[in-house]
């Protein structure tokens, strides 16, 4: 008998405390895989953010550095510069990133670091209980916009993966969601060539996950991950927004 | 060795240098740009790398990832920078990670201004951020000593796992004075068996704050703790001046210790027994010695540029009968006392 599917190596044989449906275990494991393909476990070094993303050192099994609250594209910077030899990647929600995070991660990416980014945004603030982020949809009801997003007080969503692709230094910059086989597959595809940038040495690539909040979002599994494929694909369209050398 | 005559922030790079830095994380803030100026120019050249950050916050970070790889690293600014480095500099305490921090510093509150100041005394030695925790924090009053001390952190920012401070003013930092660049000594540094640099065919490495398990933050406060009180124990570092036959004992550090050195020759030419108790370790405080000077002498004067924060730091550390009176100023424009303002202080607490 041949064993046809097992756990990605730099993936640890633990329980994570992720909640049902929710898609942090799957973007772990795309990232994983990753890594086993590349071969570049034993020279990775992850950094954690603030959020549901902290617990990275108890799943990957790689060396990991934790950062405050949106300052991962900064502790990359300085992980990397003095290690350039190591593989770096950030895994940040968006409330991390695109939120209290906003300045380190288009400084990162406008001097083109050499390092990925692994976006996760679930439209809201998972670990502190369901606040509205700045990727929240317009109308969305969250615990601090009971009435739903208001985009004249509260501004539209950010779109990152768009953003990013105006900078020089951003070599490549996609979203991909993880809803569907047919989604995942394409996430793994999407993951990889980011990675190959990095391992290339062809500068900063950016990978925005979209992703379901079962809790936060008050929907059984089932339900959040239909909301992915339908209400948050159609303002956050999956796509690779820039491949600088057509990897 | 020869002498080099230079300024005070250009010691503390050059030091740093030496003492085998090779990244450095900055922001633009005046007194000290000469630091990440000079090391813009050096670190290229030495296969090093210098990175003029988008903030204050994003510096510090690039300090905490880079120190966890275990390199040598540092950054530099002044008072309403280093309040934006607080952060980062909890997470480095927390994460038990070396680094050297420089605040060169201003007065303030807010935005105040540039000259020579010591109102940074609180917030560098009593935790400026948030969680509980010291960092070790040096107080050099020449060039000399900028050099020095700046060397100095470097080796116990390693020894404790621990962020190092520099605290100083506009006037140790742009003065010029003679150096003698003193090599590298070979200090005993621990093993690196913590840092990050991909786990190999080894175990896994994490370097974090975050402590969730029931009994491990206190663990680790505990732990922290203890190597704060081992820092009490072996590098308290003080100057004594004339403190043998002292009446009158003046306490003062840095740019302030500097000018009132000169206040108590004056003294002493005038016949008054008056010494000298220069604190070089702010944290940790040479409470020892104040203890010590404070069993035969048991008149104190605080001098410090500010309205009084060493002078707490002194009265819970001298001789139960021991009286501690304090003169400072504000900084500010002008504020800078004379050595003949602080004798005509001593005459008058003599």
């Amino acid at each position: 008998m041949q064993q046809v599917f097992k756990r990605p190596a730099s993936l640890k044989d633990v329980q994570t405390h992720f909640c049902p449906g929710c898609h942090h275990g799957t973007i772990h494991r795309l990232v994983a895989e990753a890594i086993d393909e590349f071969g570049v476990q034993k020279r990775t070094i992850g950094v954690a953010s603030v959020g549901c993303s902290v617990f990275l050192y108890g799943y990957f099994d790689i060396d990991v550095v934790e950062s405050p609250h949106g300052r991962a594209a900064a502790v990359a910077t300085g992980v990397k510069r003095a290690r350039p030899d190591s593989f770096v990647f950030t895994y940040q929600g968006d409330g991390d990133l695109a939120a209290i995070g906003t300045a380190e991660i288009i400084h990162a990416a406008n001097r083109g670091e050499n390092i990925t980014v692994i976006f996760v945004n679930n439209t809201t603030y998972g670990m502190t209980g369901g606040q509205m982020a700045p990727t929240t949809l317009v109308g969305q009801k969250t615990s601090t916009s009971p009435f739903g997003r208001n985009q004249e007080k509260d501004g539209a969503p950010l779109r990152m993966a768009e953003l990013l692709t105006q900078l020089e230094g951003v070599a490549f910059s996609a979203r991909v969601a993880v809803n569907s086989p047919k989604n995942l597959m394409d996430a793994k595809r999407q993951i990889k060539k980011a990675f190959r940038y990095q391992v290339e040495g062809k500068g900063f690539s950016f990978i925005e996950a979209l992703s379901a909040c079962p809790t936060n979002w008050g929907m059984n599994p089932l339900a959040a991950n239909e909301r992915v494929g339908s209400e948050i694909c159609a303002y956050f369209q999956p796509g690779v927004y820039k491949n600088r050398e057509n990897l | 060795m020869k002498r080099l005559f230079v300024k005070g922030n250009e010691a503390v790079a050059m030091a740093a240098v030496e003492a085998g830095c090779r990244y450095y994380f900055g922001y633009p803030i005046t007194p000290q740009s000469d630091i990440p100026e000079y090391f813009s120019r050096v670190l290229p050249g030495l296969n090093g790398e210098f990175i003029q950050a988008e903030s204050e916050i994003a510096a510090i970070n690039m300090l905490l990832g880079a120190s966890a790889t275990g390199v040598r690293a540092m950054t530099s600014s002044s008072g309403p920078g280093i309040s934006l480095k607080q952060e980062g500099i909890s997470y480095m305490a927390g994460s038990e990670l070396p680094g050297v921090i420089v605040n060169i510093s201003r007065s303030g509150p807010g935005l105040g201004g540039i000259d020579p100041s010591q109102a940074d005394y609180f917030q560098a030695v009593k935790g400026g951020g948030h969680g509980g925790y010291h960092i070790i924090v040096l107080a050099p009053a020449s060039v000399q000593e900028m050099y020095d001390l700046t060397m100095l952190a470097f080796d116990l920012a390693d020894i404790y796992r621990t962020p190092a401070m520099v605290l100083a003013d506009s006037v140790v930092g742009q003065m010029k004075e003679p150096l003698v660049p003193n090599k590298r000594g070979d200090t005993k540094l621990p093993a690196m068996d913590w840092i990050v640099r991909g786990k190999g065919d080894g175990e896994q490495r994490v370097v974090k704050s975050l402590f969730l398990g029931d009994g491990e933050l206190e663990a680790h406060n505990w732990k922290l703790h203890a190597k704060y009180q081992q820092m009490k124990e072996r590098e308290c570092r003080w100057e004594e001046f004339e403190t043998a036959d002292a009446e009158l004992l003046v306490a003062a550090f840095g740019t302030t210790a500097r000018i009132a050195k000169t206040s108590v020759v004056m003294a002493r030419e005038a016949g008054l027994k008056v010494g000298l108790l220069r604190p070089i370790t702010l944290f940790p405080f040479p409470e020892k010695a104040f203890a010590d000077v404070t069993k035969k002498c048991k008149r104190v004067l605080d001098i410090e540029l500010n309205t009084g924060q060493m002078v707490e730091d002194v009265r819970l550390s001298v001789a139960r009968d021991a009286t501690v009176d304090f003169y400072g100023r504000p900084p500010g424009t002008g504020s800078l006392p004379t050595p003949e303002e602080l004798f005509e202080q001593i005459k008058k607490h003599y």
